[in-house]
């Protein structure tokens, strides 16, 4: 359980992160999502005392973090892959890890099983690791401690594929098995499909929480045609909301069977018509972070991807 | 979303947690003291006061004459290169923390950074005593073995108390280093910063006592090389022992309690 309240980091002429308030339950993956720069990482090293709040409290687990008396036994904490020593080995920062916890020392060899690292990688040098493997000794350092919460920022970095699903799969058993998970990304797509909750930050201020259903259903219905104007001028006709969206299509708030309905009987004909499933909350991600997008948009797909 | 549905209702956690015990002090120093040597560079910087103490002790024997065999031949041989080395060892056990970013790490598994500052300091000074020791046996040795070679009288012509003034001059170049490794929080930095003091201000100030006669009189109270570098060969007076004490106080423990309170709130990154 993680509680961040009122959460404000000011410096120097701009705030980080504003009066950020939410919960990241037991059981659950909670991901957290936003554009570079907008708060996400000033926000989970405010979390493990790394960086003082300017107002604001974070509790985990009914504590702030500097009162935890062992931290890595209860909270796991991946901040950065690549903030290692270069010249200790894999297995030597496991080990590092495995005495400050005074944890016995098979848990640095079941650990090194657990992200997939061989005994060969284990005696490399960090210095001469991938991003992916960083990634991986990384999660190790966050999991040796078998801690009852995961702080995870940008975990997936670097990682291929199969990597992804290794470490989805790996979250969905931790928080199976009761713990808390909060997890964020600057991509959409690669925390769909591992949240069960969502908190979406731009700015420094939440824009949009909730579970991953119920934003994802308020997405509405997808609806496209060979003529476009036809179509809105007939959905307009009978006042029905709709937004354009990317290639000719439409975002329409209402149900499939009133679009389609709609279409039908102005003739116009259609080419798809679909439940917008996310959609709608990847316009939401891109349009409310829009100020603090480097890029303008111009493709939602694209700039997406 | 079924698994999504099951997974929020099976809540209950499938362990029994009880809180942990709070980290002993014994173990952060322990962690510390590993980590002084789990590098390539930590370690080679800590043989080498071995290696080169060996080093030392045989140039020693090999060119030196041999009415000059004796044990403060040995003692200021070695020493050379551990004011150097030593200090070094000292800068790096904190500012490589930040110059290599396992601060990260280290403070979000111990998040008192007093705790972890203060036990590279006792270890800091822990591993310098050592070292003097083990040079001390070191030049023993090469004192019985070169007074046999050049066939002289074995002569001990170090004191206890002239032991305890290097130790203590050693140790303030020690902590001298740990100072800048704690203000300036970075390796390159820091280091040029030792050398600037212990090789560059020296020669400023030399030259500024030869042409400025109250800077002759009075840089003492001023300049802690000077003040201190007495400690290798004076007796010292009561007045040298206040501007040692007094230049401490302005290069070393002002600095330091002033980098300490910045390093305490700094944000790291």
């Amino acid at each position: 359980m993680i509680n961040v309240e009122s959460l404000t980091k000011k410096y120097a002429g701009f705030t980080a992160v504003d009066d950020v308030s939410f919960t990241a339950r037991p059981g659950r993956v909670t991901g957290f999502l936003g554009p570079n720069g907008a708060g996400k990482s000033t926000t989970m090293r405010v979390m493990v005392g790394l960086t003082p709040a300017s107002a604001g409290e974070v509790t985990i687990l009914g504590r702030r973090f500097a009162d935890l008396p062992d931290p890595g036994r209860e909270v796991g904490v991946l901040l950065d892959a690549s903030a290692q020593h270069a010249g200790r080995t894999g297995r030597e920062i496991l080990t590092i890890a495995q005495r400050t916890m005074g944890l016995p020392k098979s848990v640095v060899d079941e650990t090194l099983e657990r992200v997939s690292l061989t005994e060969s990688e284990a005696g490399r040098r960090v210095r001469n690791y991938s991003l992916g493997m960083r990634q991986r000794l990384g999660i190790g350092v966050a999991l040796i401690g078998d801690p009852e919460v995961l702080i995870l920022d940008e975990p997936a970095n670097g990682l291929d594929p199969a990597g992804i699903r290794w470490m989805r799969d790996l979250l969905r058993g931790f928080a199976d098995d009761g713990g808390t998970v909060l997890l964020s990304s600057h991509l959409l797509h690669e925390i769909e499909v591992i949240a069960d909750d969502l908190v979406v930050i731009g700015n420094g201020r939440i824009v949009a929480e909730g579970t991953k259903d119920s934003l994802l259903a308020a997405g509405g219905t997808l609806v496209r045609s060979a003529d476009p104007a036809a179509l809105a001028a007939a959905l307009t006709a009978a006042h029905i909301g709709h937004t354009s969206a990317d290639r000719g299509a439409l975002l329409v708030d209402a149900e499939l069977a009133v679009v389609g309905q709609t279409a039908f009987a102005a003739g116009v004909p259609l080419v798809e018509l679909r439940a917008a499933d996310g959609a709608g909350l990847e316009e939401m991600f891109l349009t409310l972070t829009a100020e603090s997008q480097r890029d303008s948009i111009t493709d939602p797909e694209g700039a997406a991807a | 979303m079924t698994t999504a549905i099951l997974a929020a209702d099976a809540r209950t956690p499938a362990r029994t947690r009880t809180t942990p015990n709070p980290i002993p002090f014994t173990r952060i120093l322990g962690v510390e003291l590993r980590k002084m040597f789990d590098t390539r560079s930590g370690f080679w910087l800590m043989a080498s006061i071995g290696i080169l103490a060996v080093i030392a002790t045989g140039a020693v024997i090999l060119f030196a004459p041999s009415d000059e065999v004796d044990y403060s031949a040995f003692a200021s041989a070695i020493g050379i290169p551990m004011t150097i080395i030593l200090p070094m060892i000292a800068v790096l056990s904190v500012s490589s923390e930040w110059s290599q970013r396992s601060a990260l790490t280290t403070f979000t598994l111990v998040p008192s950074r007093a705790r972890v500052i203060g036990a590279k300091a006792l270890l800091t000074v822990a591993v310098g005593v050592v070292s003097m020791l083990v040079a001390l046996g070191v030049g023993a040795v090469g004192n019985v073995i070169g007074s046999a070679l050049a066939g002289v009288d074995q002569s001990w012509n170090v004191s206890p108390t002239e032991f305890a003034q290097i130790v203590l001059a050693d140790g303030i170049g020690m902590l001298m280093g740990f100072m800048l490794g704690v203000l300036l929080r970075n390796s390159p930095a820091a280091i040029v910063g030792y050398f600037v003091y212990a090789l560059v201000l020296p020669g400023i100030s030399g030259a500024l006592a030869s042409a400025n006669d109250w800077w002759d009189q009075h840089g003492a109270w001023f300049d802690l090389n000077w003040a201190s570098n007495r400690l290798y060969d004076n007796s010292l007076t009561g007045e040298m022992w206040a501007q040692l004490g007094v230049t401490t106080l302005l290069w070393l423990v002002l600095p330091l309690a002033i980098g300490l309170r910045f390093l305490m709130r700094a944000e790291v990154k």
